[in-house]
Parts: C-alpha cells; structure tokens; sequence
C-alpha cells in the first residue's frame, strides 16, 4: 500500500511536467485553432536559449529574460511569416506548417547555441526529501515539488492574465469566435503574435524544467510525445484541462508501468515492462469513448 | 575567340589534367556513413570528428598508408536505417575500386547493410555494436564486430562486479535496466547464462524509447532493492537514468553502464548527480594518450581538424573514433603486407587485413595508441578479436579508468554466438566457409 | 491546343465511363508506362535502383493508402509506418511458417492482415474526428510497434527482434538484383495504383468524399457512416501494409520494429500534403519530393559550402539541411497550400489554350 501510494505521488508529479508542456499548445490551439507541433521545438530552443546566455556568463535571472526575448521575437516572426500568410487555410494545412516550423527550429537551434547536450543548473537538487524518507520511508523529490510549485504559479498567472487584463479579454474574444472579435475591434494579428508569445513563455518555463531533470539536448523535442495524450484528456482548448489530463496520465502511466507487465507476464510469459509509450494514447482513447471531445474540451455541435 | 575564354579554356584543361594527375597515384577511399544531427548527433560530432581526424593524421603525417593517400567521402544517416542504406549505395560503386571497411556506429544500419555490404564485397566493421554473432565469420566473412561485443562486454562487467565482491555473487540481486530495442535485447542472454553460472538474482527492466521518463522503473528498482545495476541506455536514457537514480536515491557507484551509456554527452548533462557513476568502455579518454595530444597538434595545427568545438578532443567518443579509425588503417597495412605496399587495397583485400589483425601493445605503442585499446587478434573463426573493456567512473570533471582490461567469459559467450550465426546461415541459405582452410 | 479535349466524343458508356477519358491522357500514361517499364530499367544505375527508385515507389504506395484514408475519406491518421510494420512482419510470417507460400500471396496475406488491424484501431474514427483522432491513431503507432517488439513469436524469436527477410522467388524465378526487385516493386505499384484510381470514382470512393466534406450530411443522405469509414481504414491499411511488406522484403532486407517509426509516419503524411491530398498523382509527387528533397540538399549543400568558401563544419551543414527542408515545407503550403497535384492541374489548364491564349 505504501508503495502504492509512493508511485502514485511520484506518478502525479511527474505529470505536472507533461502538463507544462501540454499548457503551450493550449494555449495556441485556443485562441487561433492551430494544433502547434512545434511547440517540442519550441521547448528545446527556450532550454538552449538560457542554458547558452548562462555559458556566455550570463546569471540565471538574466539568461530566463534573454531567453524569454528571443522566444517572443520568434513567436511574433512565425506570426507574421508563417501563420498569416496561411489565413483561412484548412486546419491540417496549418498543422503541416508547425511541423515545417519544428523542423526550422531543430535545425537552427544548433546552429545557434550548439548542439552538444548539456546540464542546467537551477539551484535546486533533484533528491528525496531526507524528512519524508526518514518518517514514512517514501521518496519523493524536492524538484518535482518545485516544479509543481512552479505550475501551479504559472497556471495562476495566466488565469489572472486571461481574467483581468485587457489583452487577455481580447485573448478570450478571439478564442470563442474570431469573426465576432473582429468585427468589434480586435486586431486579430496582434492578438495572435501575443498568444505566440505566450506560447513562447510557456515553452520557456517548460524548458527550463526539463532541461534541469534531464539534460538540455535534443531529446527535448520529444516531450511534445508525452503532452499529446494530456491534451486528448482534458481537451484541447481547457487550460485546466491540461492540469488534470497531466495528473491523470502521470499517475496512471506510472501505477501501470509498475502493476500491470506482471499481470500480462503471468498470461503470456515474457517481459512487458515498457508500456510508457503507448499506455497513455490507449488510455486517452478509452476516455474518448466516453467524452470525445476531452474531460474539458467545448461540446462541438455539427450544423448542416 | 576572347582572350579571356581562352584563358579559362587552358584553365579547365588544366584542371583536367591536375585531377587526372590525382587520379594516377593511388588513393585509399573510405566510405563514412555518419550522423552529426538528431537526437543522437551530439555523440555522432564527437565519434567521427575523431576518425575523421585520425585519418587526416595519416595523411598529413605519414603521407598517407604506406604512401597511399586517404580520401573519403561522408554521408549523413541522421541514426535511419533507411537513409544509411542510400548513403551506402550512393558511395558504392566509388567504393568498388578501394575502400576502407564502413563504420556505420548504429546498431540498425549495420543490421540493414549485413547482407548488401557481403554482397558488394565491402567490409564493415562494428566496433562494439551491431550484429554480434558476426564473431562467427565462417558465417559472415565481411562483417566485424571488432574487439568486443555486446554479450563480452557484459559478461566481463559481470566480472568486475564479482571482483568487486570479493569473489562470488551467490544470492546477490543484479537489475538489467535496459533500452527496449535490438540494442538493448542482446546482451539479456548472456546475462541469463551468467546468472545461471554465478547464481545471482537477474531481474530484467525494460526502458521504451526515447527513455525521457523512468520514474516507475526507479521506483521499481528501488523496491527491489538490488545490489548493482547494470545499464545498457543510449542519447537521453543514460542522462534521465542517472538524475532518476538520484531522485530514488540510488547509489551512483552501484550503477555500471554500457559503452554507449559512458561517455561525457551522458554524464555532464546530468551534473553533479553523475558523480560516481561507472560505465564499461573499450578505449580510454583523455589527452594524455600521445596519438591524441598529437592529432591535435599536427591536424588542429595544419588547421585541418573536424571539430568545430576543439573541446571534444580526448573526450571518450573523440578516441573511440580515432580508435576506430586506427582499427581501419592497421587492417589496410596488414592488407598491403599481403598484396603488396603502396598500393590501394580493395574490399575484399582489406577484408582480409581485417581477419588477420595482430595488433599487440608494441604495436600500439609505435604507433602512440598506448592503452588506448586493448591488444587485438582476429582469425576468421573470431572476429572479434579481443573481447576485453575496461571499467570507468566518473569523478565528477572526467572519466577515471578503475580497473585493468578485463576480458568476458569466452567459453560461456562465444558458442551462443555460433549457435545463432548458425542458425541466420540456415536461414538464408548460407554455406559456411570452412575456417581451418582459411589460415 | 496541345491539351484540348473538344472534338473527343463519346458514343458508348464504356468510353464515358473509361478510367482517363481524355485521349492525351491516356497515351500520356502509356508513354509513362512505356517509360518505367523498358526505358528506365535498361539505364538507372544501381544507385537509382536502390537508394531512389525502389524506396520511391514503396513510399508512394503508402503515401497512396493515407491519400484514400485522409485525402479522399478525411480521416487524419498518424500511424502509417505502424500499419506498414504489420505488413512487413506478416509478410515474414507467412513466408516462414506456411511452407511452400508463393510470396505474391503471402505479400497479399500481409496487406489483409494490415487492413484487420486498420479496422481496428479505425474504430474509434466512428466516434471522435479531427486533431482528436489524429492524436488517437497514434496509439496505433506505439501500441503496434511495442507489440511487435515484445511478442519474440513474431520475430521467430530472434534475441534481437530484427527479421531478416527471405529471398523472393516468384515461379522459380529468383528476383535479387536491384533491378529485377525495382521491376516486381513498379508492376505491384501500377496494379495498385490504378486500382485506388478505379476505386475513388466508384461509389465507394465517392461515399467516402460525402464522408470527408462533412459525415453528417453525408448520413442523412443515407451514407451508413460505419461501413464506409471503415473500408476506408481497411484499403488504407492494406496499400500500407503492401508497401511494409515491400520495404521489408525490396527494399531493407531486414527490419526491426524501431525503424517503423513514429517519424516515418509523419513522413508519409508529409508526402500526402505536398503532394496533394485527395490525388493519386499527388502521392506520388508528394514522395519524390519528401524522398529526393534531403538528398538533394546533402549533396547540393556541402558543394555549395564548398565553392562559397564558407567554413562551415559537416554538423552545421546538415543542420542547414533539416533548417532548408523545414523552410520549404512551410514555403510550399504559402504558396501552394493544394500540393504539387495543383500546379499540375493549373499546368494542364493552361495547356489546353496554349499557345493561343485569349
């Protein structure tokens, strides 16, 4: 039971990681309807951006705003060299063009900061907590209570940002329709290179996270794989969709990882270990049977 | 006719003439099928930067092999199995006149390119990887899998670990952390038959791929409580297996990778929670090998060098390629004592230079390779040729080396090997040569 | 004027109804035929054989069966290569453990056993559609290849999980040289083609693209929305499971289930997308760009470095070169978001005034 219990907070934890990432591409996906692959990319470049201003000699707070700098300018230059020019195109269209940007952003990344991986130092060690593993004999680490500090800071920030501040009504204007939001003064471009910005800043956060738990490198890409499923939980237009998905896929892949290869080892023989790569898709399939449209996600109604 | 077309006509004879004049004296071509992008490119920088450079060494230093000036051509795979096959075809029929054996560094390639590379003729080499019942080359005469595999190499790091304990591992509880792939799958068997040998507990744990999350297989690991754990991961795996054991408290210096988990790309990312960590490797790092402090003088000198960033050099990748690259060139001299000196040596030449290397420690040592790899001997009934690794740790800045060469369980290991070699040249209806004839 | 179709009339339902009722297409078609079959075998050399051709036509007939499903049917799948590993391992299967299998009926058996699987994992297409599907089709793609790597009975137990594929033989006839393979590869190919041809202006083919342009409306039209998404997953899955089966066996020559990667199934969808979704000439286009494009810039690149004198390493030349791919392909979407199977529509149109414009 203690074990049990031990995977299961582990388990949480670290899907609030998945949903850092998954934030950024609800973001994106709300306010423009682009489902952004790149967002991976995205969090490969912010990681590289701060690790290499820290090389340069730069200390951490300054390198996090470089790094947020070169994220806006690139997410108003995708905007306005990309994104507008493929108005009115069919989603999949603009779906192909993230993947075209992903491609952009690996290449250039290295170009730009080099490509060899490296390690990022926030300061903070990725170790059990002595007190909890004394008492209860339970690991758990005081890095991913950081992180999931530092999500729950973000996911705040962005409700009181979105609530409160003009640019944010805008925000949500543009998301529930754009044409309304046109037609009563939005400007719509701007709007958009804001949400890239965003976008940008979350990919940052993301980046950063990541870069600290595993080392900043190309292999960053790839946590876009794991947000995926999150993003089919909790809808893809649900900020705490996102949250909740994570939590959910976290939890689940790990009980699973642990619980289920030896029940499928007694029926077939074998070993089944290594189910992380496909038990979240599976599992995010089962609660499509029941909500196809997420745990969050906006009732789509057809007309015809 | 214009002065100046004239003046470019004579120009372009020239040219012609020049790289006629080129053509004439004899150049050894070796085929590179490399990979410097993707997920795996950082370690691709650092392995054929240095083979590359080795080879550049040779030319710049000896005037080529024996007088043969090295040319080579590379070929991006960026680590696909079918872009490696392109690259393959694609240099070829350049490699049909002479040709250096291939070094693809990629598990899958070389799987891909077995039968392509027996039928063109072309040798290929697999230094510590790719398929590794190739030893047997009664079976597979063009494929090496030079100086130690991976089924060795596990058997040896089985022996390191017994040392360590002074002996025996009877009731000792080993976990086999592992990348869910063909890489990762070989070694399981020979640890099966040590396991069974030395009567140790082997609980096998399988990581997917990219390997970016491990959480539950630590906290399984850290149920079970093992006493070591041998750990075969590669690109990001090796980096999240160390912080993960860090994060469950796992003690670094119980943890023993493969050569592909110990090199500086897996431990400096992970930062200080590397610190203790050991790994097996078959060459050692560090400048201080004569051969590397002068390819760095002498190519980085003469401004040739292939490294943009200079600070890879003497990294363990760096000397594996440069390793790897010395493998090439002693199996072409051995060619040339053959088939006569100077002259560029063809595949099915240099094939044979490569099933009878004899490089001793003297040799090594002419050359300025001391200890840089373990003394080799290939015969066609083992294409392996050493089988011996050494065991490092990481301190924290560099790779340590903590134990001398030690070799794996041969007479444990070698006939699993001929077993399945037997079994593929069933399968694909392959008469196997007769091996005493051979000699 | 060289494409005008005025003056060719009909006079039977057999000649209105004809797979390319135009004349010039037609003999276009047979040139091309002509061309592939006695022209290009007696001078490709065996590079273009087997880095380019081979992989070519393989890759179109995937891209072909994503062009049924998403093109022509408009549901968005992510799992090509995983359908194109079930095809290639079956292939393997049938050859090994049915003795005396002719490999044309095994590959058959193969794309049959990869249009099972299609229908299965296409089943949740009948509730959830979009970017929702898309992400769900790629459970497909992890779930298949892990299975083929855990389950050592479909390797026939190799340590390793790689199948080597065995020789084809077909009639007693062995087909090993590039060559021949590249012959077997294209016959299977056309046949295929012109079968989805045939079958996207069938009904068949048109309830699929009542389907795609909205399901609804194509239900109450009375369109049974399960049978005709389902088939559509079957005969996508199946062109996909034959070009597996073909990689394995024409191409590779042995495969792990790794090298079916999630990246080569976005691959495939690359090739729908340039190409021209909802085209059959599309894939094909489609694939000779996606294939030729990298291969172009690794050789156009370095000599290109090499004359400007820019002292580029090999690692950022071949970061340029995933830089360059990746800005062409949003390049090509701005300019032509319909594919390259449009400009060649647009080029036919002008065609037919040329050279007497308006």
């Amino acid at each position: 039971m203690q074990f049990f219990l031990e995977v299961l907070i582990n388990g949480l934890l670290s899907g609030v990681m998945y949903a850092l990432v998954a934030l950024g591409f609800v973001l994106v996906y709300k306010a423009s309807g682009v489902f952004n692959f790149a967002q991976g990319a995205m969090v490969y470049l912010a990681a590289l951006s701060v690790v290499s201003c820290m090389e340069k000699g730069a200390p951490l707070w300054l390198a996090i705003i470089l790094a947020f700098i070169i994220m806006t300018l690139f997410g108003i230059a995708t905007e306005k060299f990309v994104l507008r020019k493929l108005v009115n195109q069919p989603p999949i269209t603009l779906f192909m063009a993230t993947i075209g940007l992903a491609f952009f952003i690996e290449g250039l990344a290295p170009i730009m900061f080099g490509s060899e991986p490296r390690a990022l130092d926030l300061g903070i060690v990725d170790e059990p907590i002595a007190a909890i593993l004394d008492s209860w004999d339970m690991v758990i680490s005081k890095f991913d209570l950081v992180a999931a500090g530092v999500a729950a800071l973000l996911v705040t920030t962005l409700a009181l940002f979105f609530q409160y501040t003009r640019i944010g009504r805008a925000l949500r204007a543009v998301a529930d329709d754009h044409q309304a939001a046109l037609s009563i003064g939005i400007p719509l471009q701007h709007i958009w290179a804001i949400v890239w910005g965003i976008a940008g800043f979350v990919a940052l956060v993301a980046g950063m996270m990541w870069g600290a738990r595993n080392g900043v490198q190309f292999a960053l890409t790839f946590t876009a794989l794991k947000a995926l499923p999150v993003l089919i939980i909790g809808g893809f237009t649900s900020v705490p969709g996102a949250i909740v998905g994570g939590l959910i896929i976290g939890a689940s892949e790990k009980l699973a990882e642990i619980y289920l290869p030896p029940v499928m080892q007694s029926m077939f023989g074998g070993n089944f270990g290594g189910i992380e790569g496909w038990f979240p898709y599976v599992l995010a399939l089962f609660f499509l049977l029941v909500r196809p449209e997420g745990l969050f996600g906006e009732k789509h109604i057809d007309r015809v | 006719m214009s002065k100046y077309r004239k003046s470019a006509l004579t120009a372009a004879v020239s040219i012609a003439l020049l790289s006629q004049g080129a053509f004439a004296a004899e150049e050894q071509f070796f085929p590179i099928v490399s990979y410097r992008i993707g997920p795996y490119g950082a370690n691709g920088q650092s392995f054929f930067g240095g083979f590359v450079d080795y080879l550049n060494y040779v030319n710049l230093k000896e005037n080529g092999i024996n007088g043969v000036k090295i040319t080579w051509e590379e070929c991006e795979t960026e680590y696909n199995n079918a872009k490696g096959i392109e690259c393959y075809e694609r240099m070829k029929d350049k490699a049909k006149l002479s040709t250096g054996p291939i070094h693809p560094m990629s598990t899958g390639i070389s799987y891909a390119l077995i039968d392509k590379t027996a039928a063109d003729k072309i040798p290929m080499a697999m230094v510590g990887y790719g398929r590794t019942d190739a030893v047997d080359g009664s079976v597979f005469p063009y494929a090496f899998p030079l100086v130690t595999t991976y089924q060795m190499q596990a058997s040896a790091i089985i022996r390191f670990i017994k040392e360590k304990e002074k002996g025996s591992l009877e009731g000792k509880k080993i976990v086999f952390l592992y990348h869910d792939s063909a890489y990762g799958k070989e070694p399981i068997v020979a640890l099966q038959e040590e396991a069974k040998l030395n009567k140790f507990e082997l609980t096998l744990i399988p990581v997917a791929h990219p390997g970016n999350e491990q959480g539950a297989q630590w906290l399984k690991i850290r149920q079970e409580k093992p006493d070591y754990v041998i750990f075969w991961g590669w690109g990001v795996m090796n980096q999240t297996a160390i912080k993960a054991a860090q994060k469950v408290g796992f003690p670094r210096d119980r943890m023993i990778g493969s050569w592909w988990a110990g090199s500086e790309e897996d431990t400096v990312p992970a930062g200080d929670a590397a610190k203790g960590y050991m790994s097996a490797t078959w060459n050692v790092a560090g400048k201080d090998v004569p051969l590397i402090a002068d390819i760095e003088k002498v190519v980085y000198g003469a401004g040739k060098g292939n490294l943009g960033d200079t600070s890879k050099i003497g990294t363990i990748l760096y000397n594996r390629g440069v390793s790897a690259a010395v493998l090439s060139v002693e199996a072409i001299r051995k060619a040339q004592e053959k088939y006569g000196e100077g002259k560029a040596m063809s595949g099915e030449q240099v094939r044979w230079g490569l099933e009878n290397l004899n490089i001793t420690d003297a040799r090594l040592k002419e050359i300025g390779a001391t200890n840089l790899l373990p003394e080799i001997k290939t015969s066609c009934d083992n294409h392996e040729g050493s089988g011996k690794i050494k065991i490092q740790q990481w301190d924290g800045e560099k790779w340590v080396v903590v134990s001398d060469w030690i070799e794996g369980n041969k007479t444990l290991i070698h006939p699993l090997f001929k077993i399945s070699a037997q079994q593929y040249a069933k399968e694909k209806g392959i008469t196997p040569r007769d091996c005493a004839k051979e000699m | 004027m060289l494409y005008r179709e005025a003056g060719q009339f009909k006079t039977s339902y057999a000649a209105d109804q004809q797979l390319f009722p135009i004349r010039q297409d037609r003999m276009g078609i047979l040139i091309l035929l002509a061309v592939v079959f006695l022209v290009i075998p007696g001078v490709a050399s065996e590079y273009w054989f087997s880095a380019i051709l081979i992989p070519f036509l393989i890759f179109s007939l995937a891209a072909l069966g994503l062009n049924i499903l998403t093109g022509y049917a408009g549901q968005l799948s992510l799992g090509s290569a995983a359908f194109m590993a079930v095809g290639a391992y079956a292939a393997y299967n049938f050859q090994l453990r049915i003795d005396g299998i002719p490999i044309l009926v095994s590959f058959v058996c193969a794309g049959l056993t990869a249009a099972g699987v299609g229908i299965l994992f296409g089943l949740p297409s009948l509730w959830i559609k979009g970017f929702y599907l898309a992400v769900a089709t790629l459970a497909a793609q992890f779930f298949i290849v892990w299975c083929l790597t855990k389950f050592p009975w479909f390797s026939n137990h190799s340590s390793s999980g790689v199948i080597s594929a065995q020789q084809l033989i077909i009639f007693g006839y062995e087909f090993a040289s590039p060559q021949e393979k590249y012959l077997l590869v294209l016959s299977i190919v056309v046949v295929m083609a012109l079968a989805a041809k045939n079958m996207v202006r069938s009904s068949t083919g048109r309830a699929w693209m009542a389907v795609r342009d909205m399901d609804v409306a194509a239900s109450v039209i009375g369109i049974r929305l399960m049978p005709t998404k389902l088939l559509a997953f079957a005969v996508s899955s199946f062109y996909c499971g034959v070009a597996g089966a073909l990689y394995a066996f024409c191409y590779l020559g042995s495969v792990e289930p790794d090298g079916f990667s999630l990246d080569m199934s976005f691959r495939i969808l690359f090739m729908i997308i340039i190409g021209g979704v909802g085209s059959i000439l599309g894939s094909f286009l489609g694939a000779a760009f996606i294939l030729l494009l990298p291969i172009f810039l690794d050789i156009a690149l370095p000599w290109a470095a090499g004359l400007l004198g820019l002292p580029f390493s090999n690692a950022t030349v071949s970061h340029i070169q995933v830089l360059i791919f990746g800005a062409l392909i949003m390049f090509f979407l701005i300019v032509e978001p319909h594919g390259l199977a449009r400009l060649w529509q647009i080029t036919k149109e002008k065609l037919r005034l040329w050279p007497f414009p308006h």
